[in-house]
């Protein structure tokens, strides 16, 4: 028999770690539950922005800037060891059309209190030397942050560790213990663990979790391409972005979009991001993606069309129909709560996220309400619901 | 520079070394339509690398063995590309390769010097893939220096230039293939210090009979035995290289004696002064990942490399799939012709290989095999590691870097350390260092699974080979048309 917790969390990738850390610093016992190794699923396969830029004005950024405080409050201390850098993003319009969304969009920002400026030609030179000629005009985002996504995973996973946490791996769970309606622990193929409080911290597979529970969390794969180039002299400062890539992120479109994000990495390697599709766990390569990321990528920076890549990757970012993650405790499940669904922003929400989740694990008032992200707002579990199947890996 | 696709193929090979070769000259002779494509600008391969042809034509394949089998399957491979069954793309890599919904291949091509050059799309119904393999290398202090080379790299600069890159060489791993590089170097005029081989010879006894199944091999040794005796060549066994010195390039070795495992017996350490190459062969690693891209099933071989699958015919778990020479083990040019006859003649028409070839390949791979146990990767190489050595040298991760990620952030696998190190990321994608990272990892766990795991990871590059975004950006994923 494993020794009881107050928590159990499944899934230690950002989210998971970032729980596990936090719970632990409330004088909670923790143990994380991990199939693979630490930072195993999508926190491996994504990039690591912290972006204010990019979200729609209402909860999810309130969530954004809470968490923005937190990695720079809470968790500041510990930023070298995540290689966490105020480097700044920049959207770039340069068709006529976009020029006008980025106009709504920076003046919306503005007066909701986000750090925006609006910059000429001459200027977005100064920031980006490589920038297109067709640019029209730009936005500067001086709170957009970057962190390595793995190395906050692990290194949260050993803070929590210090704490008295205890990291499980290669240990999947396989159902839930119950007492009447209430969670009381979990199976796994390395026996049962037992906790007043399991937190689903499964990302993309935390439908089948929430299934295994009866409960309804419809959080589906919504797959995105990387390429990363040669490693080249710093050629690309900022993060810096197409106009149309806020309208993607904001779309529930499950077909196939691209849009240019483009960013130079300590190593000297460029990342060219991203494509959003929704194909389920497929992990073959979709030669269409890849040629339009790199086709949007040299329009936004010519110089690239020389530049050779030398690997890509996929990751399955866990989506969410509303565009709203999944945070806090599921009244239809007592003893389960769910940390999910942050589609292409976990990484920049886990601190906020681990914060929160600390505080209400904890039996405390949160900092911030987590009543936008209620589980329940998905109404009760019906069997036709369209489960994903888990995939292999 | 990708452009029109050509009309599918029955066959496609990569590689143009013994095994693919083989492969496309069986497949031709019996009528299929074959595309080799291959990397190099001329056939041959690693093994039969050769001058070339139009500066300094050399048909007695001076320094080469097996010269007889290239000029056969050469002039079979010329007389089908005259016929026009054959079709040759020689300076082009297959950088990734999809699958059509009617299970037919589709190979992503690029120049492979140059960007000017045209490249199809190609599409077949059959492939194989006879991608060889390259050096296995491990990391030891000193290794990142100028004059550090792998050995089949001086092995295949000298047989490609006719020159040396050196002057006073130290050649030092594990293995018989030692032996033919030392001998081509002293050849060539340069001078071979010393020969280290980590193994004793009497490794081989419990394996005499495997080896007395191909006595060429017998032969050979006892032709480097006399190569040896009259460049006055040392060849000192149970003997590794602990440390390269050098302020900015090589310029002596240290060595030492090791006992079974590896470890390194006080007191036997000395210095070899004057020496500006140092080669090391640690075995080799097959080219495995656009087989495994594809889906193939691997395993681990007796000299611990990961390798495919395959069974009598060739024939890998994916349908359609052969694989043929260092993919399906390393075991030497032989047996790559041997088993690239088999590939191709089942690619082209489900044919069984004659009893009397089966037995021969059998016999090979029991020879390897022996081969591999008698020259393991020492048990505790990782002993000379200081902290500082890069595990990584393209991203400069030192092996304390590798260490604490490993025992502080649990990476006991080799993608869990790439996440968390950056070992593997850069522009050699893990060939150099993946062997030594997975074999680094995995003493974090107990997991019987996590070799077998991380070698898989590491050769896993969806991207064959780099390639321009320009490039990308023309992919052409529409229908293909025909030339
Ligand atoms: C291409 C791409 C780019 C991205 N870029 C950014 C970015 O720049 N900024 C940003 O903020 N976000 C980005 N994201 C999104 C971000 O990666 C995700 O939101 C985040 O990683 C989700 O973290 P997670 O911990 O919820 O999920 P995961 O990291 O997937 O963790 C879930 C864990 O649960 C484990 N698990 C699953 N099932 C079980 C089980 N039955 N038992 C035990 N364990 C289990 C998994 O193995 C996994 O380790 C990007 C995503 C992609 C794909
Ligand atoms: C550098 C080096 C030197 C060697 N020298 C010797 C020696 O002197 N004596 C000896 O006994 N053994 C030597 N070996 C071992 C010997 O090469 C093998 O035993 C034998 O050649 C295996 O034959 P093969 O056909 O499987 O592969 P190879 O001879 O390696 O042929 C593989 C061919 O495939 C091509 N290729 C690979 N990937 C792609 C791709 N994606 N797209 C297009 N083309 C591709 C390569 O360019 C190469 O031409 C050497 C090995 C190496 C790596």
């Amino acid at each position: 028999m494993n020794a009881p917790s107050d928590v159990i969390v499944i899934g230690a990738g950002v989210i998971g770690s970032a729980i596990a850390f936090f719970a632990s610093q409330q004088g909670l016992s923790v143990t994380v539950l991990e199939r693979g190794l630490p930072a195993s699923g999508t926190s491996s396969a994504c990039e690591g922005n912290i972006l204010v830029s990019d979200k729609e004005l209402g909860a999810e950024l309130e969530l954004t800037k809470f968490s923005l405080d937190t990695w720079r409050g809470d968790l500041a201390e510990h930023a070298g060891h995540w290689e966490f850098e105020s480097k700044g993003g920049i959207i770039v319009a340069s068709k006529e059309s976009s020029l006008a969304s980025l106009d709504r969009l920076t003046r919306a920002q503005g007066e909701y209190g986000i750090d925006v400026e609006r910059v000429d030609i001459p200027r977005l030179r100064e920031f980006e030397p490589h920038i297109s000629p067709d640019a029209l005009g730009a936005a500067w985002y001086p709170d957009d942050c970057q962190v390595q996504p793995m190395l906050v995973a692990g290194h949260l996973l050993n803070l929590a560790r210090k704490n008295g946490a205890k990291v499980q791996v290669n240990t999947r769970v396989t159902g839930f213990v119950r007492h009447g309606e209430t969670v009381t622990g979990v199976t796994t193929d390395r026996g049962e663990f037992h906790a007043p409080a399991v937190v689903n911290a499964a990302g993309s597979w935390s439908e089948h979790i929430a299934a295994l529970a009866g409960v309804n969390v419809p959080v589906k794969p919504r797959k995105g391409f990387v390429m990363v180039t040669e490693p080249l002299p710093p050629m690309v400062h900022h993060k810096v972005y197409a106009a149309e890539y806020v309208d993607n992120v904001g779309s529930s479109d499950a077909g196939l979009q691209s849009s240019p994000v483009v960013e130079g990495t300590p190593a000297g390697s460029i990342l060219i991001g991203s494509s959003r599709e929704r194909v389920g766990f497929d992990r073959s390569v979709n030669t269409e993606a890849l040629r339009q990321m790199a086709t949007n990528a040299i329009a936004l920076f010519p110089f690239l069309e020389k530049t050779r890549i030398i690997r890509h990757y996929h990751g399955f970012r866990p989506y969410c129909p509303d565009h709203l993650p999944v945070i806090g405790h599921d009244p239809r499940a007592p003893g389960l709560w769910h940390a999910s669904g942050y589609e292409g922003a976990g990484i920049g929400l886990s601190a906020g996220t681990g914060k929160l989740m600390g505080q209400a694990l904890a039996g405390l008032a949160t900092d911030m309400s987590l009543a936008p992200f209620a589980p329940e707002r998905f109404g009760e579990f019906t069997p036709n619901t369209m489960i994903s199947q888990e995939s292999a890996a | 520079m990708s452009k029109e696709s050509t009309s599918p193929f029955d066959v496609a090979v990569i590689g143009a070394g013994p095994a693919g070769l083989a492969a496309a000259v069986a497949a031709a002779e019996r009528g299929a339509r074959v595309v080799v494509l291959d990397a190099a600008t001329q056939p041959g391969g690693q093994f039969w690398r050769h001058r070339p042809e139009s500066v300094e034509p050399d048909p007695e394949g001076h320094g080469h063995h097996g010269w007889k089998t290239y000029l056969d399957l050469r002039s079979r491979f010329d007389a089908a590309i005259s016929t026009g069954v054959l079709h040759y793309l020689p300076n082009t890599q297959v950088w990734m390769i999809e699958r059509e919904d009617a299970g037919r291949f589709v190979l992503r091509l690029t120049p492979a010097t140059g960007t000017t050059i045209e490249v199809p799309t190609v599409r077949a119904d059959k492939l194989v893939s006879c991608a060889g393999g390259y050096d296995r290398q491990l990391p030891l202090p000193g290794w990142e220096l100028p004059g550090v080379m792998a050995a089949g790299g001086i092995q295949a600069f000298i047989k490609a230039n006719g020159t040396l890159p050196g002057k006073r060489f130290v050649v030092a791993g594990t293995g018989p293939f030692l032996l033919p590089v030392a001998a081509n170097i002293a050849a060539a005029g340069g001078k071979v210090v010393a020969v280290c081989e980590s193994s004793s010879l009497t490794n081989w006894l419990p394996h005499m009979g495997a080896a007395s199944g191909v006595p060429g091999k017998a032969l050979e040794g006892a032709e480097y035995a006399a190569i040896f005796a009259k460049h006055r060549i040392r060849y000192r066994t149970r003997t590794v290289v602990t440390k390269v010195v050098g302020d900015s390039s090589a310029t002596a070795v240290q060595i030492a004696k090791v006992d079974a495992s590896g470890a390194i017996i006080p007191g036997s350490e000395r210095l070899l002064e004057d020496v500006d190459i140092v080669g090391f062969g640690w075995g080799f690693t097959p080219q495995i990942e656009l087989a495994v891209s594809l889906g193939a099933e691997t395993r681990i071989d007796a000299d611990g490399s990961l390798v495919c699958v395959a069974d009598e015919k060739q024939s890998s778990t994916v349908p359609g799939l052969f694989l043929a020479g260092e993919v399906t083990g390393v075991g030497g040019a032989v047996l790559a012709v041997a088993e690239g006859y088999v590939a191709g003649a089942s690619a082209a028409n489900g044919e069984q290989p004659k009893t009397s070839t089966a037995r021969q390949i059998q016999r090979h791979r029991r020879f390897a095999s022996a081969m591999h146990q008698a020259h393991p990767v020492p048990e505790k190489w990782d002993e000379l590691l200081t902290d500082d050595t890069l595990i990584c040298r393209c991203e400069e991760v030192s092996h304390a870097q590798v260490t604490e990620a490993r025992d502080v952030l649990g990476a006991t696998d080799a993608r869990t350390m790439k996440s968390f190190t950056r070992t593997g990321m850069g522009w050699c994608q893990g060939k150099v260092c993946g062997y030594a990272v997975s074999c680094l990892s995995a003493k974090g766990t107990t997991d019987e699974n996590a070799q077998h795991a991380s070698l898989t990871s590491v050769a896993k590059r969806p991207v064959a080979t780099p390639l321009t975004l320009g490039e990308i950006s023309t992919l052409d994923s529409r229908e293909p048309h025909n030339l």
